[in-house]
């Protein structure tokens, strides 16, 4: 048998050096044991004579063990040292041991680990200051209890968090000191060293006690997450029992209290500032303003409701071209503009090749909300039904009776069918102006979003510059 | 005198805001009080300091500026018509009590709402006014989250990102319509181009190119919502449809789901009965499987019966229960995605099966130490020395692992 005493119950260092010779030395885990103080106080490695030592060679352990060892090393069970000699042994001969996290010993030390962990993370929640007044001033002490003996882990984290205040932890295990500059951990402590009240802490339990809500008790939840270990130190768990027994008849007076006396003045007011979403279909815009504002209420198709917003024309009131797309995208949704995405770059750089003035064009789309599926964090665009395309061509052509425009060059099959109200072959007949109904001439285009979708870069070259020629054609006939 | 009025205060303005599921205190940016005047720290992962009897965390001093409102939203404790007993803190109220408790490590920061009082804009201003005199007079480093009000100026919205982590504004209803029926002062439309604005704004905000000046902060922690369950009669279909749309749209970092509970002073055109608490934890698991899972809105819905999602049985294991061809998974070869549909099989457990596979082959005792009850995960998977033969197919296994007791959603009054 082997002995190691160790100078204390976290004394990582101590327990390292010792385990390392005692491996070195080849002493199994059964013939291994590590004791805290004992006779030789103060001695790191207290192995008997007789220890064959410095047999083996230098070795080195996985990170990973080393972590998980100085984590375990916290916990309050007292076999803790014997599982992590075990581990230590065993990656003599398995150096990828710490990755088998299903190995029974691997498994037991990190969830060990897990506990400290989480010891230390309740540290952080459920210590309660309070306030002393001493020689220097203000100061705040805390008596906790923390489940394992996590204090000199967590104390980094009040002093970066109380940065300018000076503070004391005490615990059973040690306390933990901040003086604004330098963290100093002290002897253990107990409960009287700290003070008993804090003005404070009656406002504390008023706001615990209103911003629970009786009518849905949930105890098993609470005790998950609050083990009753961590009660009797936080002033406002004192109110729990109460709070439990009362809310069964809290939530019955709120039932069956009676309703509310109608209050006719109120109701007025009320009534005043309500807002009119009703949708009236037969309304026809007499300018572009009416227009919009008629758009955000339609509901002559389903499209409003996972739109964000309806999007329609923008541009000079009486231009002359008119430049129609699909529907508009992602970010023309949320900015309520068209053509202010990836696509409406491409068209702003090709139409300033072809020598025309975006701010003399009205661009618009043939459908004015934004057709999409939801793909977690982001929006696939979804080609508009014909159905929805012809719903939205009311607007389509409300925006051409005022705007009037002489040309209306329309991009993509979508764009051709919103304008010509029947599903045009646009590479058929693209470059050819077809007379419409009210004395302008539609001309057919690609969508400069097909543009982006060409993977090959001299095919897009190609198809840039036809489109570039379409604005140029459109162009002419103005 | 003047301290009772102010717990007085803090009685009614907290339970006027308790209706709010939102706690978040995560996911900002990490910095802390050394070398500052004040105090104050947010180290990424949020820490609820106590939880009441509800079994809801106390991350934050959740309270209203104000429950004066002059909407009169029929589900709100709030609202204009309610007789409850109104209250208002000042500025300075506000910020002492955030300091006072934060001193004491109640909270990890302030979670401040309010009633419309006046204008959208007034209010939103006083929520503004808070939060930067607790940054720029305190220097206070911890968690801010204001709620938006939706018809504010753009101007308050920015500034507003400029102090808080997190921004919010709430759809509550799931159903458009019932808004409009409701909550006849707010618009949909008003709210969700506020969260469209938030979202362009955060992602400007964002540090991606190098070359570029650092842009000015903006709610590093984003922006979350809240969906009310059971006030307008929307089904859990659509209602996981609405947080999809809103997922995807406005790049939420999460959509609360609140169980309509009866409230003091309640109005009559609510039915009033015990919160569908079941109800809501299922969707809470159903939000998850959307956002780590891969699951799409549909596929959940695939299980369901008339737009509900099974209460007796979680949504992942009534999906699996509902594609058996599926299955068994076999846990050595599988892809991760597949594993991630396994009930019972969690994201960790999953990441520890394919990192462990790699240097052992699992035998069903390994995956029983992996994960928290192998029973569950048995009937979905084979193992080195397992397989569940007709187990997975058996007609009654659906009844084997829901619980003897299938909760119910009683009626109790």
């Amino acid at each position: 048998m082997a002995v190691a005493a160790l100078a204390g119950e976290t004394d990582f260092d101590g327990w390292r050096k010792a385990a390392r010779r005692f491996r070195e030395a080849g002493v199994t885990p059964a013939e291994a044991r590590f004791v805290v103080g004992g006779a030789g106080q103060g001695g790191l490695f207290d192995a008997p004579a007789e220890a064959p030592a410095g047999e083996g060679k230098p070795f080195a352990v996985p990170r990973a063990f080393v972590e998980t060892a100085q984590s375990v090393i916290l916990h309050r069970s007292d076999d803790r040292f014997d599982l992590l000699y075990r581990l230590l042994w065993r990656l003599r001969d398995a150096p990828d041991l710490m990755r088998v996290v299903s190995d029974r010993d691997v498994a037991d030390a990190l969830e060990r680990a897990k506990n400290v962990s989480r010891a230390s993370h309740k540290m952080k929640a459920f210590v309660r200051f309070r306030q002393v007044e001493d020689e220097r001033g203000e100061a705040w002490v805390a008596w906790f209890e923390p489940a394992h003996r996590v204090l000199e882990m967590t104390a980094p984290f009040f002093a970066r968090r109380f940065a300018t205040m000076r503070w004391s932890i005490l615990t059973p295990d040690g306390s933990a000191h901040w003086d604004g500059e330098a963290l100093e951990l002290g002897p253990p402590a107990t409960r009287d060293m700290a003070p008993a009240e804090d003005e404070m802490e009656e406002f504390w339990r008023t706001y615990y006690a209103s911003t629970f809500n009786p009518a849905r008790l949930k105890t098993g939840a609470m005790r998950a997450e609050m083990p009753k270990r961590y009660w009797k130190n936080l002033p406002e768990a004192a109110l729990i029992p109460e709070l439990v027994a009362q809310s069964a008849v809290r939530t019955e007076a709120m039932v069956a209290a009676p309703a509310p006396e109608p209050n006719r003045r109120l109701e007025k007011t009320l009534s005043r500032l309500a807002r009119d979403a009703s949708f009236d279909e037969g309304f026809v815009p007499s300018t572009l303003e009416e227009l919009d504002a008629a758009v955000q209420a339609c509901r002559r198709c389903p499209l409003w409701r996972d739109a964000t917003q309806g999007v329609c024309g923008a541009g000079p009131k009486k231009a002359r071209l008119m430049i129609v797309g699909e529907q508009p995208g992602d970010q023309e949704d949320l900015a309520g503009r068209p053509f202010v995405g990836p696509a409406g770059r491409v068209l702003d750089a090709a139409l300033e090749e072809a020598g025309i003035d975006r701010d003399e064009v009205f661009v618009t789309n043939a459908v004015k909300h934004f057709k999409h599926e939801p793909r977690g964090k982001r929006r696939l665009h979804r080609t508009p039904t014909t159905g929805e395309v012809s719903a939205c061509r009311w607007w389509l052509d409300a925006e051409r009776r005022l705007v009037k425009p002489k040309v209306i060059l329309a991009m993509g099959a979508t764009a051709g069918l919103g304008v010509l109200g029947r599903k045009p072959a646009v590479t058929k007949e693209r470059g050819r102006p077809i007379p419409l109904s009210d004395g302008a001439a539609a001309l057919l285009t690609v969508h400069p979003s097909y543009l982006l979708r060409i993977p090959d870069p001299a095919a897009r070259a190609a198809e840039r510059a036809r489109f570039v020629a379409d604005l140029e054609q459109a162009r002419s006939l103005l | 005198m003047a301290q009772l009025d102010l717990r007085r205060k803090l009685s009614v303005l907290a339970d006027a805001a308790k209706y709010d599921a939102s706690c978040a205190s995560s996911g900002t940016s990490k910095r802390d009080s050394s070398g500052g005047r004040g105090i104050g720290s947010t180290e990424g992962m949020g820490i609820c300091h106590a939880y009441t009897p509800d079994g809801r965390c106390v991350s934050l001093l959740k309270i209203l500026l104000t429950n004066f409102c002059i909407y009169d939203c029929a589900y709100c404790i709030n609202r204009a018509s309610s007789n409850v007993a109104r209250a208002r803190f000042s500025v300075d109220e506000v910020v002492r009590l955030t300091l006072e408790f934060y001193r004491r490590n109640y909270i990890e920061g302030l979670f401040l709402s309010s009633g419309i009082i006046r204008s959208g804009d007034y209010t939103m201003e006083q929520l503004v006014r808070v939060a930067r005199t607790l940054r720029e007079a305190h220097d206070f480093r911890g968690y801010i989250h204001l709620k938006l009000i939706p018809e504010a100026d753009p101007k308050l919205v920015e500034e507003a990102g400029l102090y808080a982590d997190r921004l919010s504004a709430n759809i509550e209803l799931p159903r458009d319509e019932a808004l409009q029926r409701l909550a006849p002062q707010k618009d949909v439309g008003v709210i969700k181009k506020a969260m469209g604005q938030v979202r362009l704004k955060v992602e400007a905000a964002r540090p991606e190119k190098r070359d570029r000046a650092k842009p000015p902060r903006f709610a590093p922690a984003g922006q979350s919502t809240q969906l009310i369950v059971g006030a307008d009669g929307a089904p859990d279909t659509e209602i996981l449809q609405r947080s999809a749309s809103l997922y995807g749209g406005y790049g939420l970092r999460r959509v609360y789901y609140s169980a309509f509970s009866p409230i003091p002073d309640s109005s009559t055109a609510l039915p009033l009965s015990k919160p569908p608490l079941m109800r809501e934890h299922r969707l809470y698991q159903a939000d998850w499987l959307m956002r780590f899972y891969g699951f799409s809105a549909p596929e959940i819905g695939e299980a369901a019966t008339d737009g509900m999602l099974d209460l007796a049985v979680d949504p992942k294991l009534a999906w699996a229960l509902n594609r058996r061809e599926l299955f068994p998974v076999d846990v050595n070869a599988a892809p991760r995605e597949m594993l991630l549909r396994v009930p019972g099989l969690g994201v960790k457990t999953v990441d520890r099966i394919v990192s462990v596979r790699r240097y052992r082959t699992l035998r069903l005792e390994d995956v029983a130490r992996l994960c928290r009850s192998v029973d569950k995960v048995r009937p979905f998977i084979t193992a080195l020395d397992w397989t569940p033969g007709g187990l997975t197919d058996a007609v009654d296994l659906r009844a084997r692992l829901a619980p003897e007791r299938a909760p119910k959603q009683l009626s109790l009054f």
